[in-house]
């Protein structure tokens, strides 16, 4: 009973010291934490620079330019890898932004109240679909269909017009920067959607409200009001998308035919940064060759980096402009 | 109260983390580990399987690709490596490694043309090539039809499949090819992963074996189980000798045959193109690397039990799954070698 009661009387002090002692220690843990992220990056990006140099020494910038890949005899260029990933990427967001624009308008404007959980929910269980299976869907159930019934008439009627007839021409294989470009564009639609979503959720019922008592209709509420409000918040949704569509790889590894060579046509094979680094980065026998397909991993991270630095930047814009409007 | 149980908890977990090892250490080796090549991961697997429903042993093989396999045994970190493509000689002793063969099989050409049955298309060595080169584009090109008379071909491009990832299937393939054309060992040569002329790749034998699945006038090359497995249309090839083989245990055995294992310093011997009429030309063997100083002689031990006993009981499963085993003269020979090149790091042979 003694000590109890001593334990009591002692214990507030105690907490006192403990406690400042504690919530120094706590603080200090997770600024360790967070420094240690920064950390990692820039240990990435060192280590990345170190293994990508003798690439770099040897190449010079023309390995930026160059289209040639060869293991055989050690002659490396990140063209044909950088023009794939740019264009499928393009492609995905010339499909993804439209329709994830339209699912976002639906979902907060237009949709009956009963139906916006299901299908809010639909959308978010998409994005958590595996890329993988985006991947095995893409080639044994997507790539037949499109080879079968959709690039036949691609390349008949597309592929006649001049200029951009040499895009759309080729055989028909189904597997090609078209089909990948397709296959993003599928898998970002629900990463966007939900961002875009979101963004139009913060829009003030008021104003809305105001326009449609002035007699606006849904569509001119949506250009004048909706819009103009998120338009920044926007931007930079679509790119975080496209920060996805640069780096996703599985799924485009499967569809894109990875050859090495430069092709015209979008329905001929390409190969993307990150997908030539998924084939080849296990056998990649020889310091160039390993040199320089980290030397591509290197100007992946660069690029995915400048989009997202971009995402951010529009991001930090809209949250401090809703703080002066509201 | 919840202090000690704390403690407790804590000894007990010290405990059995320091008691682990001399529980190991005291039943002998128990786990042995390999990386490589993924053209023999079926029977390593099997044979793994095998062994340790019989012994208790345990082997752990990644199937990372050959270049994996000689990274890994370089760095040390698994017991034996694998790998498709022989190293040289020179390469071996720089690496202080020894290598042996396990195991053989054929690679395949397979293609996906409807109405025709496997065996039906022949195509020469000339074809092969002039066909991955790209030069030849069309299955009613006039050369085609000159070997297949009789055979209905339609005039379909020929959308070549080859390899996306670097592999020592295609080391095997295009030696092969580099040694029937001047052309291609010229423009592209060998390698685990070459400048393809044309076509597409797929990820892995089963990649590449989907794609011709899915792609009516396509051409790829698989190793044999998987043609077997899928059910592929394979054709034959003129060999060295002329003949047109088909490609199946008995050609791969006479390809095997021809090999002069005895005379080669490191059984650095390579099977593809072989002379003899019922020759496959593309036939290869699979390689184990290990290390000729052991630091821990009971591991190796280990492994080389393994190997021995695969070489002995691992026929039958081999033969099931489309590989070739090796035939007694060359084993003799290799456990010759493992006598005389594995040591301890007192210079004590580790076999027998």
């Amino acid at each position: 009973m003694n000590s109890t009661q001593k334990a009591k009387g002692a214990h507030p002090v105690k907490a006192g010291w403990i406690g400042q002692i504690a919530d120094a220690v706590f603080t200090n843990l997770t600024r360790i934490c967070a420094i240690l992220v920064l950390l990692i990056i820039l240990a990435m990006m060192v280590s990345l620079f170190i293994g990508a140099w003798p690439a770099f020494k040897k190449f010079g910038l023309s390995f930026l330019v160059s289209s040639e890949w060869n293991p055989v005899t050690e002659d490396f260029g990140a063209f044909v890898a950088i023009y794939g990933t740019l264009v499928t990427s393009v492609i995905a967001m010339l499909i993804g932004v439209p329709v994830s624009f339209g699912i976002a308008i639906f979902i907060t404007e237009l949709c009956p109240v009963w139906l916006k959980r299901p299908v809010s929910t639909a959308i978010e269980l998409l994005a958590a679909i595996p890329s993988i299976i985006y991947g095995m869907w893409g080639l044994f159930v997507f790539a037949p269909f499109f080879a079968d019934h959709i690039e036949p008439w691609i390349s008949d009627n597309l592929g006649q017009i001049p200029l951009i007839g040499e895009l759309f021409s080729g055989p028909p294989l189904g597997i090609g920067l078209l089909t990948a470009g397709i296959i993003l564009g599928i898998m970002v639609i629900p990463f966007m959607a939900s961002v875009f979503r979101d963004l139009f959720e913060v829009v003030p019922p008021v104003l809305k409200e105001s326009a449609y008592g002035i007699g606006a209709t849904t569509w001119e509420v949506i250009k004048k009001i909706v819009l103009p409000y998120t338009k920044i918040g926007v931007v930079g949704g679509t790119m975080l998308g496209l920060g996805r569509a640069l780096g996703e790889t599985m799924a485009v590894t499967f569809v894109i035919g990875n050859a090495d060579r430069l092709e015209t046509s979008l329905l001929m094979p390409g190969n993307t940064i990150s997908s030539s680094l998924a084939n080849q980065f296990t056998e990649a026998v020889g310091e160039m060759y390993t040199s320089s397909l980290i030397a591509l991993g290197l100007i992946l991270f660069f690029i995915t980096f400048v989009v997202l630095s971009i995402a951010k930047f529009f991001l930090v814009r809209l949250t401090m402009r809703e703080g002066t409007r509201t | 109260m919840r202090l000690k149980l704390f403690s407790i908890m804590c000894f007990l977990f010290l405990s059995l983390l320091t008691a682990r090892p001399f529980i190991v250490q005291a039943e002998g080796v128990k786990a042995i580990s390999g990386a490589g090549a993924t053209f023999p991961y079926p029977v390593y697997a099997k044979w793994a399987a095998a062994y340790y429903k019989l012994t208790g042993i345990k082997m752990n093989y990644q199937s990372i690709g050959s270049g994996g396999g000689i990274k890994q045994i370089k760095a040390g970190t698994v017991d034996f490596g694998a790998s498709d493509a022989p190293l040289k000689p020179s390469d071996l002793n720089n690496a202080g490694l020894m290598q042996f063969p396990m195991i053989m099989g054929g690679v395949v050409p397979v293609v996906n043309l409807r109405g025709i049955k496997p065996g039906q298309i022949r195509l020469s060595n000339e074809l092969m090539a002039d066909i991955y080169l790209g030069k030849v584009k069309k299955w009613n090109d006039k050369r085609i039809a000159d070997e297949n008379p009789g055979l209905g071909l339609p005039a379909r491009n020929i959308i070549v499949v080859h390899r996306a990832d670097g592999s020592g299937t295609t080391w095997i393939f295009t030696n092969y090819l580099s040694k029937v054309s001047k052309a291609w060992k010229e423009k592209v040569g060998c390698a685990k992963a070459v400048a393809w002329p044309a076509g597409i790749g797929g990820k892995g034998n089963e990649g590449v074996a989907s794609y011709v699945r899915r792609l009516p006038g396509s051409i790829g090359y698989v190793e044999y189980a998987y043609a077997l497995q899928n059910k592929l249309t394979y054709i034959k090839l003129k060999n060295r000798a002329g003949s047109f083989v088909a490609p199946e245990s008995k050609t791969f055995q006479a390809a095997a045959a021809n090999a002069d294992w005895e005379h080669s310093e490191g059984f650095y011997v390579v099977l593809t193109d072989q002379p003899g009429k019922d020759s496959w030309p593309i036939t290869g063997a699979s390689f184990i690397l290990m290390h000729k100083v052991q630091k821990k002689p009971g591991t190796a031990r280990a492994v080389l039990k393994f190997f021995d006993w695969c070489y002995r009981n691992g026929k039958k499963m081999a033969e099931e799954l489309g590989y070739v085993p090796m035939p007694g003269k060359v084993i003799t020979l290799v456990e010759e070698a493992w006598k005389s090149q594995i040591k301890d790091s007192s210079g004590q042979p580790v076999w027998p």
